[in-house]
């Protein structure tokens, strides 16, 4: 199949100009993996190469373990509420007819237009009206709610997959909708599944902008707004060993679930970019 | 059943514009049980926040002591009184059209360079890709500490290899700043955009290729005319994505720069967060967060439209 390629580019060029583009993007990773365990006069790593800044960061504040377990607690929650939410509306947006039933797609699909701080300040204030002001509960369903665009969209599609038949035949033989969705539809869908946790999870993980509005205790700060944070701490003189320890404690789940789940984290991507 | 009737069924099903379920009420009603978790989230935390938005654009509320009354129009006014507003807008919108066209024209170059699928290319893509697993804040922490004065390395390799004699102060000139969190965006996005211009690329069929080729069209001629206008769709999506995303930067500055040096790389969205959160002021922030919010419909509207014009 003729492909569409840059004129005049010749084996060895090709391949120095791509090493040099993979060496550009590979090299900050690298670097911080390094930079973390590097000696550095004056930090907790002061000689040789080690974990000198990790296991100061283990005691940072509340401790490198309180903010990974904040991370892991809304990131948890996240997951959870966006892919029951996301699993039940798509099957109804796929395989039922109701009244409201195209606006409510469309409202799902606003969110998406709407800038995140324009939403975040009301509801800082909703959320403090209700109690859930500086909860990690609370941060979890804003952040579900910023997912909700994308998995419902995905689980929509998922579902408009699955030929009709699947689940006639169980109704016919007596089961419910609920059990047809159950035991038939959501094996079937699992992929779609995967791809929107893989998101949510990524999205909850990752996020800095709701967590530096909506949680002001410091202890209950997700890993990435810690690690800002910890920056400003040491009466003035910044310790950079302790900030790229923190930088790869981010880092390194997002690389490793990239890595090994590739396929949905492209094939989730697709979908939105082919419908699109 | 045979494989036959049961495909013959399925293409009549798809054929007919209704769904074979009846409209039934207890059809209905299922369907609505089954959207009402995602309802209920849409209402209470997306609709009512948007009304509440609107109502402190109007009041005078503030951050501690709560909605004090309406005072329309004094929080627009005050929008249009901010001494940063035009700079911000300003900036912002210069920092808009150089990362898109940076990146685009870089994940264009790459996605045209990554189509065969070799060995190496994998390496190459997966290595362009990884960077779009890291989330933007903390790419900007690690952005950070590469930029830093103390320990980032690209002064000293840099020097070492007799490229610069002075050190660069990545964040500490307006130019400077701009440019390095270019730099980040840049790193963090383009395997993102890549990937949607290859799924496009993947979606045109080779014999629209073999059918310029044996007209006579070489190279360039061929991309200009048949591959470019295919890839259109994609084009439209990673520009509405990337100009949005852009409008609205926030975590990479206030990372990086805190909106400095000397308040020059301040965006909008900065703006409506200190607004909220240094003057205390959730009246004007919600004032700039509607005006920030009407303004991206009419982008996005005129993006669509001239994006899909001539079809």
């Amino acid at each position: 199949m003729l492909r569409t390629t840059l004129r005049g580019l010749t084996r060895t060029p090709y391949y120095v100009l791509t090493a040099g583009i993979a060496i550009i993007f590979l090299f900050p990773l690298v670097w911080a993996a390094y930079a973390s365990v590097a000696p550095r006069g004056g930090s907790a790593q002061a000689e040789g190469f080690g974990i000198g800044n990790y296991v100061k960061l283990l005691n940072y504040d509340a401790g490198l373990g309180t903010y990974v377990l904040n991370s892991v607690i809304v990131s948890g929650l996240t997951v959870i509420m966006t892919t029951v939410v996301a699993l039940l509306a798509g099957y109804a947006f796929a395989r039922f007819a109701f009244i409201g039933k195209n606006v409510l797609f469309i409202l799902v699909l606003g969110i998406l237009m709407v800038p995140s701080a324009s939403l975040l300040i009301p509801l800082y204030v909703l959320l403090g009206s209700v109690g859930l002001s500086n909860s990690l509960f609370g941060l979890a369903l804003v952040l579900t709610m910023y997912q909700l665009p994308f998995s419902i969209f995905m689980m929509r599609i998922s579902f408009e997959a699955v030929p009709a038949e699947l689940e006639e035949s169980a109704l016919v033989d007596g089961t419910t909708s609920f059990g047809a969705l159950w035991y038939i539809l959501t094996p079937a869908v699992l992929p779609g599944i995967v791809t929107i946790a893989l998101y949510a999870f990524l999205a909850a993980w990752n996020d800095f902008i709701a967590p530096l509005i909506l949680i002001n205790d410091s202890s209950l700060a997700p890993l990435p707004l810690a690690i800002a944070n910890l920056r400003q701490q040491a009466m003035g003189a910044i310790d950079y060993g302790v900030t790229e320890a923190g930088v790869v404690v981010l880092a390194l789940p997002c690389v490793v679930l990239f890595l090994v789940l590739q396929r949905f984290y492209i094939k989730g991507f697709m979908s939105g970019a082919l419908k699109g | 059943m045979t494989t036959h009737s049961v495909s013959a069924r399925a293409a009549a099903a798809a054929r007919r514009p209704r769904r074979r379920m009846p409209m039934s009420r207890r059809r209905a009603l299922l369907g609505w049980a089954y959207a009402a978790p995602a309802a209920a989230f849409v209402v209470l935390l997306f609709l009512l926040p948007l009304l509440t938005v609107s109502r402190m654009s109007v009041s005078d509320w503030s951050l501690l002591g709560g909605d004090k009354g309406l005072n329309a129009p004094d929080n627009f006014v005050d929008v249009f009184r901010e001494p940063l507003l035009w700079p911000s807008v300003a900036f912002t919108l210069e920092y808009t059209v150089i990362v898109g066209v940076i990146v685009l024209v870089l994940a264009m170059l790459l996605a045209l360079l990554v189509q065969e699928s070799t060995r190496w290319n994998s390496v190459l893509r997966t290595a362009v890709l990884v960077p779009s697993a890291l989330g933007l804040a903390s790419s900007s922490l690690l952005f950070w500490g590469l930029y830093s004065p103390n320990i980032g390395p690209l002064n000293p390799i840099l020097q070492g290899l007799g490229i610069i004699d002075e050190p660069i102060s990545f964040l500490g000139t307006p130019d400077a700043a701009l440019w390095s969190t270019v730099f980040l965006i840049v790193w963090r996005f383009t395997g993102f955009y890549m990937l949607i211009l290859m799924v496009g690329l993947q979606a045109i069929p080779g014999d629209v290729y073999e059918a310029a080729r044996l007209d006579g069209a070489g190279r360039i001629r061929t991309y200009w005319s048949v591959t470019l206008p295919l890839l259109r769709p994609s084009i439209a999506l990673a520009t509405v994505l990337s100009v949005t995303g852009s409008l609205l930067a926030f975590d990479q500055f206030f990372i990086l720069t805190k909106g400095g040096p000397d308040n020059t790389t301040v965006t909008i969205v900065q703006l409506i967060y200190r607004a909220a959160f240094q003057h205390f002021d959730l009246g004007v922030a919600g004032a700039m967060s509607l005006l920030v919010l009407a303004a991206l419909l009419v982008i996005n509207l005129i993006q669509f439209r001239l994006l899909r014009a001539k079809d």
